[in-house]
Order: structure tokens, then C-alpha cells, then sequence
């Protein structure tokens, strides 16, 4: 039977991938961010996960406006990042995992959800950076991975219940997989942050807080706001806490324990926050 | 009797109530479909090329509207915003233009981008020390030592 091993959230702002590619890990701005990865590479190194379901938004690199799923899942042999026009560089692909895919599809399905399924889709920076972040120095990603696209730049976007119920229903899918997979649950982007209109710059440690208090023992208390209501707390982009939310419900109803937790202001325009959760 | 409230209107009106925010939703992805169009287009390196050899032509085979033309000449965001484009198709035109997303937000709050770094990393000083920097759990604490 197939084992979840724990979840890995974490702020994913293309800065970091400059960052990275300059290599100013060290420096005064960003070592403080960098910082919290030695935490989660040696939890990875002893969790030794062969999968990641990873929950993250897409930032108009595969989806465009003429098409937008709200959940959309990912059944592709392999996923490629691609030109997301900013110069940055272009990262790593991954392998898939298709029949965990499918698997998790019907699954979903079953439960209601009545989601977007993708053979082929480009994945951005919101999956490449925190795989960057995870595993620095290898050559192919050492997971395979199963993507979970959630709509954060559209509303109405899901509300945070159905993400939570989302993630719910992945992680049972999970759980009823028969095969003997290693499963990292991981939920991209966040935590308060806006980049458009006057309020740019805006950020809210108290709302972050508020998140990461909750996230390990009672992530139910997030969804007590409405998406809009988030996007009020944490601010237009701040919302990208549904994939942290539907990350977290995977992992299920148990509390769990924090291993690890960073949170540092700013990165880019961005409050940045890095957390590893594991079973109990 | 107390008239039930209607969350659902409640939901909608709050996206135009937050101050100093267009949460961006069907009116506004409806009026900014073209000028979003042209900036997904510029994930592919070709576009951009062709848009900085011909602007007026490229803007006009994506049917941009008077006001995004206008707004998309004048390298004017908020009026790009409010012409309904998305921030996160607006930033790859704006990565054309040189300005990542601390020059947009010092544009859009009428601050230099220095003052808009400032400002972000005034935030630092809410940040409470016991919500700041790196906590290690109990498991993490016994790996670090072993």
C-alpha cells in the first residue's frame, strides 16, 4: 500500500529561481529564505519519497483565459517547463507517474470533483522552483510526479472548503493506490503577497500567522474565509494559500507534526514561508 | 424577519470593495481577453521578437482595443490594468519592457522602486520574532544533533 510520507509548502516567486541561477544563496537578501532548505532536504533524504503530488497554480504558461479549469489534474508521462517569457532559465522535466494519475482521476471523479484531466501540459515555476529548492544539486528529479493545477487567477475561484475537500479526496485516492510508492504531498506558492493595483506591496503577517498556526493541527480553521475574503487577508496572490490548504487536506485529518517551519519578509514582493508537516 | 443575507452577492461586492484592488473576474477577463491574448502569446521568445520589430502591427493582429493600444503604448500598467489585463499575462509584456514585478508595483503606488523596496522590507519590522526565521520541530531538532 502505497504511504504518504509527509507534505512540503513553500513559496515558489520566480525570484528565487534568479536567485539560484546567480547563486545568491548566501547573500544578506536571501539567506535568511535559503536557509530553511537544509531542514527539508535532510527530511527528504530520510523520507525518501518516490512520488510528489504536488498541488500548485499555473501562471499563464499552460492555461490561458480561453480555457481555465478550476481543479485540473495531470496524466502525462512527462511534464516540461518552457519560456515563461521573463528570462528565466528553463527548468528540469519531470516523469509522470500516468496510472497513480488515472488512479487519483477516477477516484476524484467518483467523489464528485468534476476536474479537468491533461495528457500533455507545460508546468512553470511553481513547480520547478520548489523542486529547485528541495533537491539543488541532482540531474533528474529523484520523484515522479503527479500535478494538481488549482485556478488562482480567475474568480470565482474555488472556495477554501472545496479546496480542502479536494485535497481530502486526493489523499484518499492516495491511500487506496495498492502500489508500495513513497508519497510527498506538496502545496506551492503563497504566503501574503499582491502585485497589482494601488495595495501592490501589500503584506499581512498577521493572516501568515494565522495560517501557519493552524496548518499542522486544524487546517479546517482556514477555510472559514471566502476566497475573496483571502484575497482581502493575504492579498490578490496571497490566495495561492488553496494549494497549501488542498495539500494539507491530502495529508488528512490527523494533526501532524511540524519539522520544520520558515517564514521571512520579503522576498521580491512577497512574504516567504517554507513548512515540512509530517505524520505524528 | 431578518432578511437572509445573500452571500453570494456579498462575495461579488467585496471583489470591487477592497481598497486599492480589482479582484480580476469575468467583467474584467471579458474586456481584457485581447490585450491578455497578446502577453501569453510573448512566452514564446518569436512573439516577443516580432512585437519589438512591429508593435502597432503586432497589438493590432491581437485586436487590442483603443484603450489597451493606448495604454500598452504609454508603458502606463494601471491603465493596463484597468483596461482588464491580468497581472500575470501583463508581466511577461513588462519583462519585454526590462521591469519585473517590484517596477510594476513601484508604478502602480506612485513610488520610486526604491521606495517600493523599502517599503516591503519596512514589513520586516511587523514581523513578530516568534513568527520570523527558521523553527525547527522536535524530530528536525534530534536530526540536527544525531
Amino acid at each position: 500500500m502505497a504511504d504518504i510520507v509527509g507534505g512540503y509548502f513553500t513559496s515558489h516567486v520566480p525570484a528565487i529561481g534568479g536567485a539560484i541561477q546567480r547563486g545568491e544563496q548566501e547573500a544578506d537578501y536571501w539567506k535568511p529564505f535559503f536557509d530553511g532548505f537544509p531542514p527539508v532536504r535532510r527530511w527528504l533524504a530520510d523520507a525518501a519519497p518516490d512520488v510528489a503530488v504536488v498541488f500548485y497554480n499555473d501562471h499563464g504558461l499552460n492555461f490561458f483565459l480561453d480555457a481555465m479549469p478550476t481543479f485540473a489534474v495531470g496524466a502525462a508521462a512527462a511534464y516540461h517547463n518552457a519560456d515563461e517569457g521573463w528570462g528565466l532559465p528553463v527548468y528540469k522535466s519531470f516523469t509522470g507517474h500516468p496510472n497513480l494519475s488515472w488512479h487519483l482521476i477516477e477516484a476524484l471523479v467518483e467523489a464528485e470533483f468534476d476536474i479537468t484531466t491533461c495528457q500533455k501540459m507545460q508546468v512553470d515555476h511553481a513547480l520547478s522552483i520548489p523542486f529547485e529548492l528541495a533537491w539543488p544539486d541532482v540531474e533528474a528529479w529523484p520523484v515522479k510526479l503527479v500535478p494538481v493545477a488549482i485556478n488562482t487567477v480567475q474568480f470565482p475561484l474555488p472556495s477554501p472548503p472545496r479546496c480542502l475537500a479536494l485535497g481530502r479526496a486526493v489523499g484518499a485516492a492516495l491511500r487506496s493506490w495498492p502500489g508500495t510508492e513513497r508519497i510527498v504531498v506538496m502545496g506551492t506558492g503563497g504566503l501574503s503577497h499582491q502585485l497589482e493595483g494601488s495595495r501592490a506591496g501589500f503584506i499581512n503577517p498577521d493572516y501568515d500567522r494565522f495560517c501557519l498556526d493552524h496548518l499542522a493541527a486544524d487546517p479546517a480553521a482556514l477555510t472559514a474565509h471566502s476566497a475573496e475574503e483571502v484575497a482581502e487577508l493575504a492579498g490578490t496572490q496571497g490566495v495561492e494559500i488553496l494549494n497549501w490548504i488542498a495539500a494539507r487536506g491530502a495529508l488528512g485529518d490527523a494533526p501532524l507534526a511540524m519539522v520544520m517551519r520558515n517564514y521571512h519578509v520579503p522576498i521580491s514582493n512577497t512574504a516567504a514561508a517554507t513548512v515540512v508537516l509530517e505524520p505524528a | 424577519m431578518a432578511p437572509v443575507p445573500n452571500t453570494q452577492a456579498d462575495r461579488r461586492a467585496l471583489r470591487r470593495a477592497i481598497p486599492g484592488t480589482a479582484l480580476f473576474d469575468g467583467e474584467l477577463a471579458q474586456r481584457g481577453f485581447a490585450l491578455n491574448a497578446m502577453c501569453y502569446s510573448f512566452n514564446d521568445a518569436a512573439n516577443r521578437a516580432a512585437f519589438l520589430a512591429d508593435e502597432e502591427g503586432y497589438c493590432r493582429s491581437f485586436g487590442l482595443g483603443s484603450e489597451q493600444r493606448a495604454a500598452v503604448a504609454a508603458r502606463d500598467v494601471p491603465a493596463m490594468l484597468a483596461a482588464g489585463g491580468n497581472v500575470y499575462y501583463l508581466a511577461k509584456l513588462a519583462g519585454i519592457f526590462g521591469l519585473n514585478v517590484q517596477d510594476l508595483g513601484a508604478l502602480q503606488t506612485g513610488r520610486s522602486v526604491a521606495d517600493f523596496k523599502a517599503m516591503l522590507l519596512a514589513a520586516r519590522s511587523g514581523v513578530d520574532p516568534a513568527l520570523g526565521g527558521l523553527h525547527l520541530g522536535l524530530a528536525a531538532r534530534r536530526r540536527e544533533h544525531a
